[in-house]
């Protein structure tokens, strides 16, 4: 009974091939295994990839499960009091949670703005404007490391660009980017803006194209000033994308890694300070191999990241309406 | 479309576009630009200084003297830090990974698009909620499973896990969905298998949407750093990114040596996006359309 409509999404597509199949007088000659034949390969990567890590993560943040010993006792919640109740390493987890707050809140704003900036500019016509577009977006196509490493260099205190040309045009030319408060947020928070700005920048874009012409025709024939045209008929057209870049950049933000362990340092100078969650994490599960703990402190952080994303989702979803 | 905006436009337009305040505008353009691109082209300038220069109080924008010291280093197979064979580990596992992502997404893809079976529904939604799983979650089991396979320290740990991505199939899905389904109608009726037709009808029209799919999965592994950070474990079996990584850390301030390995690093990607260009951005645009 399944051969009859294998082949068929539509409602459309499917009426005609059964027309077709009693025209015909016949079912196709489809296997009844064939559909699952196809989806096999890919749902033996999902399966064990994918859908076993998602349930063992949780039964393994409810054992004492340190990778380097033969036995990994059951302990049910205690990985998760322990969290909460501040024992052992929770202080320093809090305070890489707290470390990856910070990163987010200073670098959404900026991630959110400056590529909308550039989007307007760039969905002008004017002679180059490909060439200019590519060049925003070029820094993306770049791995973290090789950003990092760059920046590394960029913002070193001593030997950097930065600080030579900050002391030329008579400003500090000590400030500790890499070391110290409240640079190393700016340092890091710079060059995220610099690598991923190009990214959002497209999907805002994207959302230009989108808006129709009629409505900036209508507003110039109201009389309606450039700046009145971007705050009148431009905002409100691309609020369900911004809405997008917003939930976009903060689940990037909030999963930021490669930045600080590049710049600041696997400790996250100074003092720890600019160690995000995800730094803390690895360090735990994969650098002292306390891998319960780390499963619970993953569960804890994507479940909070999760909660921002269908918050944000939702939001969407009503604006499209 | 795009016709019909140009004629749209009132006729002074041209003319009033070459006013003073449009040059001034262009002009702090092109100067915002050139601060933007600077990084970049800072990288490559000091790959080509002598390590001394890197480090001089007054740093400069031609080296002098210009040498290829740093990548005569980099490039010396004798070294602790083999970025060549880095540079290869990261080719073989990002055509690997990328052909990987390509058959097995496509070919669920076409199941998804085209047919119908029992758990269909449930599927689609089990990988699609996958999406939304912040990534965080797999990384301490996937590191076991790995394990288990004795898979640590070798490429299959970063061809393999991350092709069990929910993007690829979504992706191709939706790009299936949008095809005219009439060419597969009348081939079916001409009796030919599901096979033939994916292979033979569906695929060639879908290159477009295969070329994105594999520029962004190529990008994607040849720059991934959290997870061969930690999978790659000993000298020649690392990708470059956790190369670099370990170039910056025992280099420390030879920087002609570890920018080298930036540029050399950036290379294939740079000239991928300029080959690509379209694709890359229309993957990205469209894959923020989708949400």
């Amino acid at each position: 009974m399944a051969t009859q409509e294998t082949t068929r999404v539509t409602a459309s597509g499917v009426a005609r091939s059964r027309a077709r199949a009693a025209t015909r007088g016949g079912p196709q000659k489809q296997g009844t295994f064939t559909p699952y034949l196809f989806m096999l390969p890919y749902m033996i990567l999902f399966g064990i990839f994918v859908a076993a890590p998602t349930i063992s993560a949780f039964w393994i943040s409810l054992h004492n499960w340190d990778y380097l010993l033969p036995g990994k006792p059951f302990t049910g919640l205690d990985n998760y009091i322990d969290l909460f109740s501040g024992s052992g390493s929770a202080g320093l987890f809090w305070k890489s949670m707290w470390a990856t707050a910070q990163f987010t809140i200073y670098s959404v704003p900026p991630l959110v703005i400056f590529p909308l900036l550039v989007a307007v500019v760039l969905h002008q016509k004017f002679p180059g404007r490909n060439f200019f577009r590519a060049v925003y977006f070029a820094p993306y196509v770049l791995g973290v490391a090789v950003v990092g490493i760059l920046w590394r260099y960029l913002l070193d205190p001593t030997v950097g660009v930065i600080n030579y040309y900050l002391g030329l045009i008579g400003l500090p030319s000590d400030i500790p980017w890499t070391n110290g408060l409240p640079w190393a947020w700016i340092g890091l928070v710079g060059m995220t803006v610099w690598w991923t700005a190009g990214f959002n920048a497209v999907i805002y874009l994207a959302g230009l194209q989108g808006i129709p012409r009629d409505l900036y025709e209508a507003a110039r024939v109201d009389g309606a000033s450039r700046w009145q045209q971007f705050r009148h008929v431009t905002l409100p057209g691309l609020r369900p994308v911004t809405l997008f870049v917003v939930t976009v950049t903060i689940l990037a933000s909030a999963n930021v890694f490669g930045q600080p362990y590049l710049v600041t340092g696997q400790s996250g100078a100074p003092g720890n300070a600019t160690r995000t969650a995800i730094m803390y994490i690895t360090g735990e599960g994969l650098g002292r191999f306390r891998m319960g703990s780390a499963s619970a402190m993953s569960i804890l952080l994507a479940s909070i990241l999760a909660i921002i994303g269908a918050f944000n989702f939702r939001l969407l979803g009503r604006r499209n309406d | 479309m795009t016709e019909a905006t140009v004629a749209s436009r009132p006729p002074g337009r041209a003319t009033a576009s070459r006013r003073p305040l449009w040059w001034l505008a262009y002009a702090a353009l092109v100067v915002f630009t050139a601060f933007y691109v600077a990084p970049f082209v800072w990288m490559i300038v000091t790959s080509f200084k002598t390590n001394g220069a890197t480090t001089a109080a007054t740093p400069t924008w031609i080296p002098q003297p210009f040498v290829t010291e740093g990548y005569s280093e980099i490039a010396n197979p004798a070294l602790d830090q083999p970025v060549l064979k880095w540079f290869l580990n990261s080719a073989i596992s990002a055509v690997g990974h990328t052909l990987t992502v390509l058959v097995t997404a496509s070919m669920a893809a076409y199941a998804l698009a085209r047919m119908e079976f029992t758990g269909k529904r449930l599927m689609f939604g089990l990988i699609i909620a996958t999406l939304f799983i912040p990534p965080i979650i797999f990384l301490i089991p996937n590191y076991l499973i790995v394990d288990t396979f004795g898979w640590i320290d070798t490429l299959m740990a970063v061809i393999v896990p991350t092709a069990a991505t929910a993007f690829g199939v979504f992706f191709m899905r939706q790009f299936f969905v949008s095809l005219p389904i009439e060419l597969e109608e009348a081939a079916l009726l001409d009796g030919a298998n599901h096979w033939a037709i994916f292979t033979r009808i569906v695929l060639p029209l879908s290159k477009p949407a295969l070329a994105t799919l594999a520029v962004l999965s190529f990008l994607n592994n040849w720059n991934d750093f959290l997870w061969p950070l930690f999978v790659l474990v000993s000298g020649p079996n690392l990708t470059l990114p956790p190369g670099l990584s370990q170039l910056q850390s025992s280099y420390g301030t030879d920087y002609a040596v570890i920018m080298a390995g930036g540029v050399l690093a950036s290379i294939p990607v740079l000239i991928i996006f300029t080959v690509a260009q379209r694709y890359v951005i229309e993957g990205v645009a469209r894959s923020g359309l989708k949400g």
